[in-house]
């Protein structure tokens, strides 16, 4: 039986779409089958930051109407054996989405992936209360900015009371904190909120903190998840994820600045 | 203090102004988590009715739902404000 994994935000370009290829990846690396769903309709995104954009032949909304099988749809990953991703409807309307339809194709992937990441989109609408609606596990990835940390507080409270689990009574959505594009240079100088405060704020766990970084954009340039580029900061953040939420114990790195000859000299920081 | 200087120590307080600010908002925008759905809508109607007999500020009604092991306690607070009592003893 898979796991299944929300990765949400309330807010729009926080990085879940990064941090989804990067998680799904990161699974499949570590030797798990893992199927990673765009649930932003209209909106494809996830194909592209895949590097598997010329592949999609079928997509979400072809499933849940019968139009094509799961065995058609999923596009396998060309680096990764365990790693399958299954596109968004690039021109179908929202509506098109059903909690029915998205249920039995969740159902149909569970028998054969351990992990099933959903892509939500931004915002609060049907898409996203539909990536979250079956979670098991939730990541909320949030940027320290007031806006993000409010819209995240949002979606915490939808995954606790607006989901299957919540539903039902069960065990609640395991729900942690994803900081992204984390600048601590910034953060010293009382520029920026700290990973204390946002959690603080929103008490939740924390799963990770992936600093700014110039590895994002070359990465999705490259249409290669951030944790394939192994040197990379962002890589290495995200594989720190991956570990903590396979029940691995590690330390939060990339909360300090490394500050170069000329930073350390002048106190600027500025990188 | 330097001109320099001043401006960086004003822009150190954003980060913590930020902070204050999101604790306020969020603080506010909270229902309970796993709470019931009606419960603002509780708030507002008891407003009202409070309305009826004592002007009081939306903000002197807290409806809070807690947990105390098996039972759930509905917790009503109105604060009145003092001039109506001050009011009425003169
Ligand atoms: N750690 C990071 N460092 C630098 N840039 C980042 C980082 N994370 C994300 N970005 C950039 O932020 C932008 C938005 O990222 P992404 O598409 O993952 O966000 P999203 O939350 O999926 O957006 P949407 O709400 O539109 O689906 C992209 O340009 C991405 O390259
Ligand atoms: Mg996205």
């Amino acid at each position: 039986m898979a796991r299944i994994i929300v990765v949400t935000s309330g807010k729009g370009g926080v990085g879940k779409t990064t941090t989804s290829a990067s998680f799904a990846a990161g699974l499949a690396k570590a030797g798990h089958r893992t199927a990673v769903i765009d649930f932003d309709v209209g909106l494809r995104n996830l194909d592209l930051i895949m590097g598997c954009e010329r592949r999609v032949v079928y997509d979400f909304v072809n499933v849940i109407n019968g139009e094509a099988n799961l065995k058609q749809a999923l596009i396998k990953d060309k680096r990764l054996d365990n790693l399958y991703i299954l596109p968004a409807s690039q021109t179908r309307d929202k509506e098109a989405l059903t909690q029915d339809g998205v249920g039995r194709v969740l159902e149909e992937l569970a028998q054969d992936f351990d992990y099933i990441v959903c892509d939500s989109p931004a915002g609060i609408e049907r898409g996203a209360m539909l990536a979250a609606y079956f979670a098991d596990d939730a990541i909320v990835v949030t940027n320290p900015e007031v806006s993000s940390v409010r819209d995240s507080d949002r979606i915490i409270g939808i995954l606790s009371s607006k989901t299957r689990r919540a539903e039902r009574g069960e065990e609640p959505v395991t729900t942690r904190l994803l900081l992204a594009r984390y600048a601590p240079g910034r953060v010293q100088k009382g520029e920026m909120l700290s990973v204390e405060d946002v959690c603080e704020i929103l008490a939740i766990d924390l799963l990770g903190v992936v600093p700014e970084s110039k590895a994002v954009l070359a990465a999705s340039n490259a249409g290669v998840p951030v944790i394939m580029d192994e040197d990379s900061d962002a890589g290495q953040a995200y594989q720190d994820a991956v570990a903590r939420y396979l029940g691995e114990e590690r330390p939060h790195r990339f909360l300090n600045e490394k500050k170069g000859f000329l930073g350390r000299l002048f106190g600027s920081g500025n990188s | 203090m330097s001109f320099l200087n001043y401006f960086q120590s004003q822009k150190k307080n954003t980060a913590r102004v930020a902070k204050e600010r999101l604790q306020i908002i969020v603080a506010h925008e909270r229902s309970p988590r796993g709470g019931p759905d009606y419960l603002p809508l509780l708030k507002e109607e008891l407003l009202l009715v409070v309305r009826k007999y004592v002007q009081v500020d939306p903000s002197a009604v807290t409806v809070q739902l807690d947990r105390d092991g098996d039972c759930e306690v509905l917790e009503l607070n109105v604060i009145l404000p003092e001039t109506q009592s001050a009011g009425r003893r003169r």
